[in-house]
């Protein structure tokens, strides 16, 4: 059997299909981290925590209620995005006229607190969160053997990312809250609320983190330190994406998921650090990332 | 006849000496572990709980003793530990370092104990290299070791007929160690590994390297990593069919809290080797009840060895009179251990704890009586064989004692 870049075709397909699982975690979550920079210029560094609480509040739906799988999907991202909806209201929007970097120790601080609290409650080992019956088991694709639950992933990711970008780029509220990006006090004279319409975005971007986690409380076990380990990896994939770009979010999400996959294959030791050296390289030659656009 | 009248009257006035020489003493003593990360729960609070109940059982105060415990978190980093482990030693005065888990920033820690000259008595890490290659006079190892653990589970699986082995290891020194023991373990028994593949530490997708394991044709996949890892790697191999598919799943080192956290349905038929489980006996199950009262979960090997290891320190310092190290250590390696959680035991001159250890398998749900109720007992591995033979440590105080 010919093999390529010495391991057997078979094996890479698999390797290359498990990137882009990944990847459509990095995208969701950085599709989120985007909106948000794009429309608040927040840096959200609790995105993570609020990714550990959907996959938490995903779990306790089911255990103190009895609500499942399927119901959390609709139901978590709107009571994590509440939750943000608070936060934005409460805290953030007192720092909007102050540099980025508040909102970055702001938000970094309430990701302490808040993972703090989940471990200090759960401990740090996890709970296990059974995927619902139609998610289990999966299908022997030849080269590797495809669990159901991972391919939800990926479809509920392309679903949900193109969504968003569509909703952003093609819609007239899409136009509106880009509008109101570059000229607030503009929009505002037209008669739109924009506080309100961006204190809704912080909501939804908090949303699509929360809606990742319950994509992900079946995969990893739901545990508080879930978010710490993702984040710094999906901030590293929006610098590259450029900050504030959807698409770039996106492409890059689901593209360094894949080359992540490939370098666990190649050299093991380093796939920890791969996405990082990719961003120096990226900052170094396009400092506004590769989709981003310069001021 | 008056010879022997004299050497009984001196010993008693030696004995009864002894008390009113430990009157003075004060000790402290440091736990450090990791309070936040992977293996917060295996060790973390727990293991400060169990040092607390080793001073009251001990009955320290009514014995003379005053003993402070101080405790940090090392964050699972070599530098963080080595750090905090001098600030203790050379500002607050402590007299020993307690649990310590993670290989890497244990062997930190045993460095600094070395060089300051105090104790260090690990229960949280692994590397048998503790009393192997990088032994120290200062160190005593309480609870497991790599080669234990591939001692254990890993002649266990090829007895069962495992004789081709993957390994998906944690890269550091831990998951090197236990790699490095148990191929020795699995090549010794006529067997053959076939590869492996080092992932970054901590990790949470393991499922790239699942993939390779299951290519490689391996009969078992060998766990060399623990914790947090250990967990979502079996949980993951569970949703990839690898089990489902003929391989078995060898969890090198798994504690109790990662079943407790994986639950029965995933984690059932798992072979684990361990030296302590909650409901070996009565006396274990009357500790463990007490524990858990204070921490909430039952106590795992990590933290029942800091128990066994502070007692019998306190010990030491009764007999002694003193806090000064190397006496403290002598009477520790020359006196028989003696718990109610490990049992009867010795401290070999490699600075090993001896005791027996256990092999036990994951029970299914419906095995399962009861909350906690996780193990079955499958064999008892004797002290004597328990352990990695004196002789092949390579510990240079072995070679010492022995040119001597």
């Amino acid at each position: 059997m010919f093999e390529l870049l010495g391991i057997p075709p078979q094996a890479l397909f698999g390797q290359l299909l498990l990137g882009l699982i990944n990847g459509s975690f990095y995208a969701m979550l950085s599709l989120g981290l985007a909106v948000i920079f794009g429309l608040l210029n927040i840096i959200n560094f609790t995105h993570g925590a609020q990714y550990m609480m959907g996959a938490f509040v995903t779990w306790m739906l089911l255990t103190y209620f009895g609500i499942n799988y399927w119901a959390a999907l609709i139901l978590v991202p709107l009571i994590v995005g509440a939750s943000g909806i608070v936060i934005e209201r409460l805290m953030i929007s007192r720092l909007y006229h102050l540099d980025h970097l508040y909102g970055l120790l702001l938000t970094f601080g309430l990701a302490l607190i808040i993972q703090g609290l989940f471990r200090n409650q759960y401990g740090v080992s996890g709970i296990p969160y059974a995927a619902p019956e139609l998610l289990q088991g999966g299908h022997n694709l030849g080269f590797m053997y495809l669990p159901n639950s991972r391919l939800w992933v990926i479809v509920a990711s392309l679903v949900v990312c193109l969504g968003t970008w569509f909703m952003i780029e093609k819609t007239k509220l899409g136009a509106y809250l880009r509008a109101a990006t570059e000229n607030p006090t503009l929009v505002g004279a037209f008669g739109i609320n924009v506080p309100r319409m961006i204190t809704l975005t912080y909501g939804f971007g908090v949303g699509l983190a929360a809606l990742a986690g319950v994509l992900a409380a079946p995969i990893y076990s739901v545990n508080p330190n879930m978010g710490e380990q993702l984040i710094i990896v999906v901030f590293a994939v929006v610098v590259i994406g450029g900050m504030g770009s959807i698409l770039g979010a996106i492409i890059t999400g689901f593209g360094l998921g894949l080359v992540e996959g490939l370098t666990r294959v190649f050299y093991p030791e380093g796939s920890a650090v791969v996405i990082f050296v990719i961003m120096a390289i990226v900052l170094l030659v396009k400092p506004a990332g590769l989709f981003g656009r310069t001021a | 006849m008056m010879k022997k009248l004299a050497l009984a009257t001196s010993a008693f006035a030696m004995l009864a000496a002894t008390p009113g020489l430990a009157q003075d003493v004060s000790v402290k003593l440091g736990v450090l572990n990791d309070r936040s990360g992977v293996y917060a729960d295996l060790s973390g609070e727990g293991s400060v709980i169990a040092a607390q109940m080793a001073v009251e059982d001990f009955g320290a105060e009514e014995k003379g003793i005053t003993v402070e415990i101080v405790s940090a978190d090392h964050q699972n980093k070599p530098d963080v530990a080595s750090n905090i482990a001098r600030q203790w030693y050379s500002e607050e005065d402590v007299d020993a370092i307690f649990d310590v888990p993670t290989s890497s920033a244990a062997l930190a820690v045993h460095e600094i104990t070395r060089e300051m000259d105090k104790i260090f008595m690990n229960s949280g890490a692994a590397t048998s290299d503790l009393t192997g290659s990088a032994c120290s006079p200062n160190t005593v190892h309480w609870t497991y070791d790599t080669w234990a653990l591939a001692n254990g589970t890993g002649g266990a699986m090829v007895e069962q007929g495992g004789d081709s082995w993957f390994f998906i290891t944690a890269d550091y020194a831990f998951g090197h160690a236990l790699e490095r023991d148990t191929t020795a373990f699995v090549e010794k028994s006529g067997g053959t590994v076939v590869g492996s593949v080092r992932h970054p530490f901590p990790g949470s997708d393991f499922s790239s390297f699942l993939l390779q394991a299951q290519a490689s044709g391996a009969k078992v996949v060998g766990l060399a990593n623990a914790g947090g890892d250990t967990i979502n790697a079996v949980k993951q191999a569970s949703e990839f069919g690898i089990t489902q598919a003929g391989q078995s799943l060898a969890g090198l080192l798994v504690f109790l809290t990662d079943v407790h956290s994986l639950g029965l349905q995933t984690a059932q038929g798992l072979v684990l080797t361990e030296s302590f489980y909650w409901d070996l006996n009565d006396q274990t199950r009357e500790w463990s009840a007490r524990f858990e009262e204070q921490a909430g979960d039952k106590p795992t090997m990590v933290q029942a060895g800091v128990y066994g290891s502070v007692l019998h320190y306190l010990k030491a310092v009764e007999a002694t009179g003193t806090d000064e190290t190397a006496a403290v250590m002598e009477w520790m390696k020359a006196n028989p251990t003696d718990d109610p959680l490990f049992g009867q035991g010795e401290i070999r001159e490699d600075g090993r704890k001896i005791h027996d250890m256990y092999l036990f398998r994951v029970k299914a749900p419906d095995q399962s009586e009861g909350p906690w109720d996780y193990y079955e007992l499958l064999e008892t591995i004797p002290a004597d064989q328990a352990f990695r033979p004196l002789a092949d440590g390579g510990c240079s105080l072995v070679e010492e004692a022995a040119a001597q």
